[in-house]
C-alpha cells in the first residue's frame, strides 16, 4: 500500500490546551479513511492539520506530516491548500456567485481567467459530483438557492475544481437527510479512484459502508488504526470495541 | 369542570387583549416616528412646488430684485461636492471598515474604532473649521475641494461603521471555504466577504452620501457659495443646502419661495441617490 500522507508524532494545541497527542498514522493513498471517535475527541482538529486550516484559528502543532514525503508543515499553506482540499460540515456555498462561479472560484480567484479552460472544468466537476443534470439549466442562480444536499454537492464540485490530491471532509453529510447522505457516499465511492480521502464521520454504518481504513480517536489520542472490516468486526482494543458497538460516545 | 372552562377561557381572553394593547402601543409609535416626515413632505413640496419648473433645473440665479431664474450652478455645485466627498469618504470608510472586522482585533482596531465613534460625535461645523485651517488658508480661498473634503471626513464614521458591521455579519464558513480552495487570505476578503457583503455596504455609503448631501455648517467657510456657473473644484462652488440657507433667511417673499424649492430639489436628488443604490444592488438572483 503507498502512502499519501505521514504524520509523525502530531500534537495540536489552542492556545497552550494541547487537544492531540503524539498522533501517528500512514494514509494510503487512493483509499478512504474514515475518522471515528465520540465528540470533543480531535477529529476535526486531526483533519484540520492536514491542510493547516488549523493555525487559522490561531492554533498551533508541533510534530511532522509528510505529504508525499515532504513536510507539510514547513510549505506555503495557501499552495499546500489546492493539493489538499476540504469539505465542511455544514454545506458553505458562495451565496454571491453563481453555480457556475461558485465552481469555478478556486481557479478564478487564483488568476485562471480563460473561460475556455474553466467551462469544461467545472461541467466536469458537477458531473463527477453528481449534480449536473439537476443544475445544468440553471448554472447562474445563485449557489445558496438549492437545496441542502445540492449545496454540498456544489461545494464539492467546488473542491474537485481546483485538482487536490487529498480531499477532507468534516461529517459531509450529518446536516443532510438520507437520500442526499446516500448520494454523497456513492460520490465519496466514485472518488476514491482518484483522491485519497479520510471522511469525519458520527455515523458507524456510514464508516463502515464508505472506508477502506478507519481510525478510531478517543481524548486526543489514536486509539485503533487498521481496515475497516477489521476495526468493525473484530477490533483489538476493548474501548473501540464498546464504541463501534455503540455503548458510549 | 365548567368552572375549569370559564378559567382558562378568561386566561386566553387576558392574553388576547394584552395582545391587542400591545400591538396598538407599538402601533401608535410608528405612526408617531411617520408624522414628522409626512409633515417634512407635505411643507416641502407645498411649498416648494410654486417654484419647480424646468427653469430652477436649467437657468441661473437672477440678480437680487429680479424675480424668477433658478439654481442649475447650486444643484451641479451640489453633486460635485458630494462628488469629491465620495472619493474620499467611500474608498477611506469601506477600507478601514473591511480592517477593523478582518484584522482590527488589536490594540490599533481598538483606537481606531474608538476615534471613528469620536469622529462620528464631532459637529460638522467643527469638521468645517478644520477644513478651513487645512484647505482653504494655505489655499488663500474657498474651494469645492474644501467643501469636498469636509464632506468627505464626515462620511467616514458612518461608511466605517457599516462597513465593519456588515462584513461581520458574513459567516466565518465562507471565509474558510475560501481559503481551502488555497485562495489567498486577502484575495477571499476582498473576491467572497466583501462580494458577500456589498448590498450592506452600500447602504451605508448611500446614507453617507444622503447625510453629506444635507450638510450646511462645514460648507460656510470652505466652499462657501457661488451666484455664477463654476466647476472648477479651485473655485468657491454653489450648493443647494448654502442657497437655503441664505435664501430663507433673506427678507425677499421671492427667495423665500425659492428656498423651499431648493429644499424638495435636495430631497428629490438624494429620493434619486436611494433609487439609484436599490436598482444597482437588486439582486441578480430570483430567490425561490
Ligand atoms: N477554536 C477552538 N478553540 C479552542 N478549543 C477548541 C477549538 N475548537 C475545538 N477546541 C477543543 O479541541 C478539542 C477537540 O475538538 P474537535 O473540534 O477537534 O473535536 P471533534 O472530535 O471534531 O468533535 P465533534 O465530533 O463534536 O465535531 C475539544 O476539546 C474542543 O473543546
Ligand atoms: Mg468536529
Amino acid at each position: 500500500m503507498e502512502i499519501k500522507i505521514s504524520v509523525k508524532n502530531l500534537e495540536a494545541f489552542y492556545g497552550k490546551n494541547k487537544v492531540l497527542h503524539n498522533i501517528s498514522i500512514d494514509i494510503p493513498k487512493n483509499k478512504v479513511l474514515a475518522i471515528i471517535g465520540p465528540s470533543g475527541c480531535g477529529k476535526s482538529t486531526f483533519i484540520r492539520c492536514l491542510n493547516r486550516m488549523h493555525e487559522v484559528v490561531g492554533g498551533s502543532i508541533k510534530g511532522e506530516i509528510l505529504l508525499d514525503g515532504e513536510d507539510l508543515t514547513k510549505t506555503d499553506p495557501v499552495l499546500l491548500r489546492k493539493r489538499v482540499g476540504m469539505v465542511f460540515q455544514k454545506p458553505n456555498p458562495f451565496p454571491s456567485m453563481s453555480i457556475f462561479d461558485n465552481v469555478a472560484a478556486g481557479l478564478k480567484l487564483n488568476g485562471v481567467r480563460n473561460k475556455k479552460l474553466i467551462t469544461p472544468i467545472v461541467e466536469k466537476c458537477l458531473k463527477q459530483s453528481a449534480l449536473w443534470d439537476e443544475v445544468k439549466d440553471q448554472l447562474d442562480k445563485s449557489g445558496a438557492n438549492i437545496s441542502g444536499g445540492q449545496q454540498q454537492r456544489l461545494c464539492i464540485a467546488r473542491t474537485l475544481a481546483v485538482d487536490p490530491e487529498v480531499i477532507l471532509m468534516d461529517e459531509p453529510a450529518s446536516a443532510l437527510d438520507p437520500i442526499s447522505t446516500t448520494k454523497i457516499e456513492d460520490l465519496i465511492f466514485q472518488l476514491k479512484k482518484d483522491y485519497t480521502i479520510v471522511i469525519v464521520t458520527h455515523n458507524m454504518q456510514q464508516a463502515a459502508r464508505v472506508s477502506d481504513y478507519t481510525a478510531f480517536f478517543y481524548m486526543g489520542e489514536i486509539i485503533e488504526f487498521d481496515e475497516t472490516n477489521k476495526i468493525f468486526i473484530s477490533p483489538s482494543n476493548k474501548q473501540t470495541e464498546d464504541y463501534v458497538r455503540g455503548r458510549f460516545g | 369542570m365548567e368552572n375549569d372552562m370559564k378559567k382558562s377561557n378568561l386566561f386566553y381572553y387576558r392574553k388576547k387583549i394584552t395582545s391587542f394593547i400591545m400591538m396598538s402601543l407599538t402601533f401608535i409609535a410608528a405612526l408617531a416616528a411617520i408624522i414628522p416626515l409626512v409633515l417634512i413632505f407635505y411643507y416641502t413640496i407645498s411649498k416648494g412646488i410654486t417654484y419647480l419648473n424646468i427653469d430652477f433645473f436649467v437657468a441661473m440665479p437672477k440678480p437680487v430684485g429680479e424675480s424668477g431664474g433658478g439654481m442649475a450652478n447650486a444643484i451641479v455645485g451640489t453633486l460635485i461636492l458630494i462628488g469629491i466627498g465620495g472619493a474620499i469618504g467611500i474608498p477611506v470608510g469601506i477600507m478601514t471598515g473591511t480592517y477593523l472586522s478582518e484584522f482590527g482585533n488589536n490594540k490599533f482596531g481598538y483606537i481606531v474604532r474608538f476615534l471613528t465613534d469620536v469622529l462620528s460625535g464631532i459637529p460638522s461645523i467643527v469638521v468645517g473649521v478644520v477644513a478651513y485651517t487645512m484647505v482653504v488658508v494655505p489655499m488663500k480661498h474657498f474651494s469645492a475641494l474644501a467643501g469636498g473634503i469636509a464632506l468627505g471626513i464626515l462620511m467616514i464614521p458612518t461608511i466605517t461603521r457599516t462597513t465593519e458591521e456588515m462584513i461581520k455579519l458574513v459567516p466565518h464558513s465562507l471565509r474558510e471555504a475560501g481559503l481551502a480552495l488555497g485562495i489567498p487570505k486577502w484575495k477571499t476578503t476582498l473576491s467572497i466577504v466583501l462580494k458577500t457583503a456589498w448590498k450592506g455596504i452600500a447602504t451605508g455609503v448611500l446614507l453617507g452620501l444622503s447625510r453629506a448631501a444635507g450638510e450646511t455648517a462645514p460648507l460656510l467657510f470652505t466652499a462657501l457659495g457661488n451666484r455664477f456657473w463654476s466647476t472648477s473644484i479651485g473655485q468657491p462652488i454653489a450648493s443647494l443646502t448654502v442657497y437655503i440657507y441664505d435664501y430663507a433667511k433673506s427678507p425677499f417673499e421671492d427667495w423665500n419661495q425659492q428656498a423651499w424649492t431648493a429644499a424638495l430639489v435636495l430631497i428629490l436628488l438624494i429620493s434619486l441617490l436611494s433609487l439609484l443604490f436599490r436598482i444597482i444592488t437588486r439582486s441578480k438572483y430570483k430567490t425561490n
